[in-house]
């Protein structure tokens, strides 16, 4: 019975980071109708800067749950480069065939893949101290990582925030109508342009808490941004791209399948996720929630 | 013997009854207009029985055969075309191999890859010659985005005929075109459709053109079939005039 | 009618000389040198098949390593598992096996949308690259597949023979010969009624529809092509290289594959060629440079996209143009 709880939990675990991931793909491609392939870089960009303010701090006598606040800085650099790469990369090219979109944000993953390499090295960084740091509880007769709990904490907080933003705020508003219908928001008033840098902004945040929260636990690796990518993507095509609530239905779905595909056959893991998300293609290609 | 006939024909966008309830028939050889203001339902209508979007209820039977469930490529192969009120080209495609490709396409020809497409003489014969038909021919190898807005309208609809189909919806050819090119335009696509015997739809909203090329005139409004009859008994129809023609009378 | 269109002649006209040039180089420069171009020319016929996609298709792949992988590993497991050694049999496996995972992949990739299509293909070359780690008693692993240098028509390399000698000759024109022939054959395709079907449906989806081309049965027939051009590129490549490895499944290559058609000018027929075979200098000399070649090649890309999105051949016809309409002096 523990062991069961314990997979929950894990697919609990992996679903929140994913969702955070996913999420903010598909918050930018619903407002925007982009998708940016270096997004799992912003995500990967978030948890190197995450683990190297907390290295350069830890041990310096800063008090752990500060620490754990520190963590910020990965989203916050992330959505600051999301912040300065829209406008710059993305603007010119929205007037102009899509194929365009793409190559771009692929000319920016292999930027930001190689950036990374340059400014920390080939090697992993890691803060496992703040991972041991909140100890373990007993569960059943197993221990379980305090921390992992905190991360579905934060995932689920994540999940509730953001759709308060999206539904009870009024930049939440703006925010869907000009997702809705982008010709009829702006002859309303709307400036779309900073919507748009907004909503990237948000997104890339997102990816960047996402590779935050997840450093105490795995580390900054090089290659984690492709990988989150990659999963991201069977999120969104099982939960439909531009919807939140795919986002987190896919994440669940996606957590679980792993966690339980892991267990029995670790050795077609990817596989039976792709399985998945051909299965959903063929259904209902546009997704649990998504928009046809 | 009618070559169309919907059936109770209906499509709902959410609460909008888009086409509520249709009974529309077309006879082989008319050319009949269809008209209504924005949002009566006339584009959907053309949507639903050429494809594009599907059907809610109701039937529409072609030739005597039920074609309400129909792919646009069956449609097509049935003898059903159309052409678009926002001009579809293939814009980096000469104007030649654009009508071209639609020859092609209905002699079963685009499936060969290992034939160059410029040998085929009879199909280039027969291009050039929809062209003439058009006007076009002087463009033919001008690039289809290059072409001015009424060349445009005049080859979407040239696309359109050169399928040879029994049946041509025509969304509003000369939308987006000055006043003085409407009357050449539509004259020429008049010509030749009656030159070509080929049953036409046009949906129209400038009324002068409407009673001066259409036998036969269809209103919808809101979604259902207002009137139909002959452009006398449009002017004359009291419901017509209130909804869609205000109050400006026709000599 | 004549058999050739006006059309035709020109660019014939030009290949001529171009593969005059290319015939008579292995006498000309060092075996090195010719070596390095049959890398460039079996990369040419990857971005043939990848443009056909791209530039008459209007469908972006990510994941064309997966057919070049597939063909490079189809040609190994055959000499380790079935001891062929003739390079018509491997080139026959490489192209047979492509098609079925390029039908495969196909199937599901361009039945959707096209904001999907390029995150799917690289997924799923992804998914044939993790399986060519886990399956590593079959594959080798990360340490590949061995390929000794195969039979050309029956005649084998001699037994004293330098392999590198051999390679800047014998194989060199075998890949020449096969070059030709593929840029003879996509030529046609790109030109034919069924190329201009693919190039309506990467202009107008909706119109394609409409004037009978079933959309997707198109892309699907155009994706086979692209795979199996990809493929054969790939199954060329692996006796040059003597080994495969898993890194040519990675996501990585297929970036190059998009890199170097998009550097040639995916608009035209020859840009790809081009981007092809200037790409395999630039990498050979940049790799030898710095430990960041992808950084590299990300902004030269966001630049191309930015600045000059036609590629190189777009600027020589954009420069052809101007000389062609400044005076003469």
């Amino acid at each position: 019975m523990d062991t069961l709880l314990i997979h929950i939990l894990n697919a609990l675990l992996y679903a929140a980071v994913l969702f955070l991931i996913a999420g903010g793909l598909s918050l930018i491609y619903g407002v925007m109708r982009i998708i940016n392939l270096a997004h799992g870089n912003l995500y990967a960009f978030g948890a190197f800067v995450a683990a190297w303010t907390v290295g350069l701090l830890v041990g310096g006598g800063t008090p752990t749950p500060v620490l754990y606040l520190v963590l910020l800085a990965g989203p916050v650099a992330a959505a600051a480069l999301g912040a300065v790469l829209e406008p710059t990369l993305l603007r010119p090219l929205y007037k102009r065939p899509e194929e365009y979109q793409l190559l771009i944000t692929f000319g920016l993953l292999l930027i930001l893949e190689d950036l990374l390499r340059l400014i920390w090295g080939p090697y992993p960084l890691s803060v496992s101290s703040l991972f041991e740091g909140m100890g373990s509880l007993n569960i059943g007769e197993s221990i379980y990582p305090t921390y992992n709990l905190a991360v579905i904490v934060v995932g689920g907080l994540a999940a509730a925030g953001l759709w308060a933003f999206i539904y009870r705020t009024q930049f939440g508003v703006v925010l869907r109508a000009t997702s809705q219908n982008m010709r009829m928001a702006q002859a309303m008033g709307v400036n779309v342009n900073r919507v748009y840098v907004q909503a990237f902004t948000l997104g890339c945040f997102m990816a960047g808490l996402g590779g935050a929260i997840v450093v105490p636990q795995q580390g900054a690796v090089l290659g984690m941004g492709v990988d989150a990518l990659i999963l991201a993507f069977v999120v969104v095509v099982i939960g439909g791209l531009g919807s939140l609530e795919g986002a987190l239905v896919g994440a669940l779905m996606v957590g679980v399948v792993r966690e339980f595909g892991i267990t029995f056959f670790p050795e077609v893991e990817l596989a039976v996720l792709y399985l998945m998300a051909a299965v959903v293609l063929l259904i209902r290609p546009a997704g649990l929630f998504g928009r046809a | 013997m009618s070559l169309l006939k919907t059936t109770q024909l209906t499509k709902y966008f959410g609460e909008t009854h888009a086409v509520d309830h249709v009974d529309f028939t077309v006879t082989e050889g008319e050319v009949l207009a269809l008209i209504g203001s924005n949002g009566a339902g006339k584009t959907t209508l053309i949507n639903l029985i050429s494809g594009l979007i599907p059907v809610d209820s109701g039937a529409i039977v072609f030739q005597g055969a039920d074609t309400t469930r129909d792919s646009i490529h069956e449609k097509i192969a049935r003898g059903i075309a159309r052409s678009f009120q926002l001009v579809n080209l293939f814009d980096q495609l000469s104007t030649l191999d654009n009508l071209a490709l639609a020859i092609f396409s209905r002699d079963g020809k685009t499936r060969k890859l290992f034939r160059l497409s410029d040998a085929d003489g009879a199909v280039r014969e027969e291009a050039v010659a929809v062209l003439q038909q058009f006007g076009l021919a002087g463009k033919a190898g001008m690039l289809a985005g290059g072409l001015s807005q009424g060349e445009r309208k005049l080859l979407d609809v040239a696309v359109a005929y050169a399928l040879k189909p029994k049946l041509l919806f025509l969304d509003e050819p000369t939308s987006g075109v000055s006043t003085r090119e409407k009357a050449p335009i539509m004259d020429i696509i008049t010509q030749v459709v009656r030159a070509g015997g080929i049953t036409a739809v046009i949906v129209e909203h400038d009324m002068d053109v409407v009673f001066k090329y259409c036998p036969r005139i269809v209103a919808m409004h809101q979604g259902t079939i207002l009137a139909d009859g002959t452009p006398d008994e449009i002017r004359n129809n009291e419901q017509v005039t209130a909804n869609l023609l205000g109050t400006q009378r026709h000599a | 009618m004549s058999p050739v269109p006006a059309g035709t002649r020109r660019p014939l006209a030009a290949a001529g000389p171009i593969v005059l040039v290319l015939a008579i180089l292995p006498w000309v420069v060092e075996p090195y040198e010719t070596v390095l171009l049959s890398y460039g020319l079996v990369f040419a016929i990857a971005a043939l098949g990848f443009n056909l996609l791209l530039g008459y298709t209007g469908l972006l792949s990510f994941g064309h390593s997966a057919y070049f992988g597939v063909g490079a590993y189809a040609v190994a497991f055959t000499v380790k598992y079935l001891k062929v050694s003739s390079m018509e049999l491997l080139l026959l496996a490489g192209i047979l096996a492509s098609a079925l995972v390029a039908a495969l992949f196909g199937l599901v990739c361009v039945r959707y949308t096209r904001i999907f299509f390029g995150i799917l293909t690289l997924a799923l070359s992804q998914v044939l690259w993790s399986l060519a780690f886990k399956f590593f008693w079959v594959t080798g692993g990360t340490d590949g597949l061995r390929v000794p240098t195969p039979t050309l028509l029956g005649v084998s390399i001699g037994a004293g023979q330098d392999k590198m000698d051999f390679l800047a000759h014998k194989y060199y024109y075998y890949v020449l010969v096969v070059f030709v022939a593929a840029t003879a054959v996509m030529w046609v395709i790109v030109h034919s009624p069924f190329g201009k079907a693919l190039q309506a449906i990467r202009d107008n989806e909706t119109r394609a529809e409409f004037v009978g081309v079933q959309v997707w049965r198109y892309r699907w027939v155009a994706f086979l092509i692209s795979g199996v051009f990809t493929g054969l590129a790939g199954a060329l490549w692996v006796p040059l290289n003597g080994l495969t490895t898993p890194d040519i499944l990675v996501w990585n290559f297929s970036g190059e594959i998009v890199f170097f058609t998009v550097l040639g000018g995916f608009k035209t027929f020859a840009g790809p060629i081009v981007g092809a075979v200037v790409f395999n200098y630039l990498k050979t000399f940049a790799v030898g440079y710095t430990v960041y070649w992808q950084m590299f090649l990300g902004v030269v890309l966001v630049t191309l996209v930015l600045a000059l999105p036609t590629g190189i051949m777009g600027m020589v016809a954009r420069l052809a143009q101007k000389s062609r309409r400044a005076p003469a002096p």
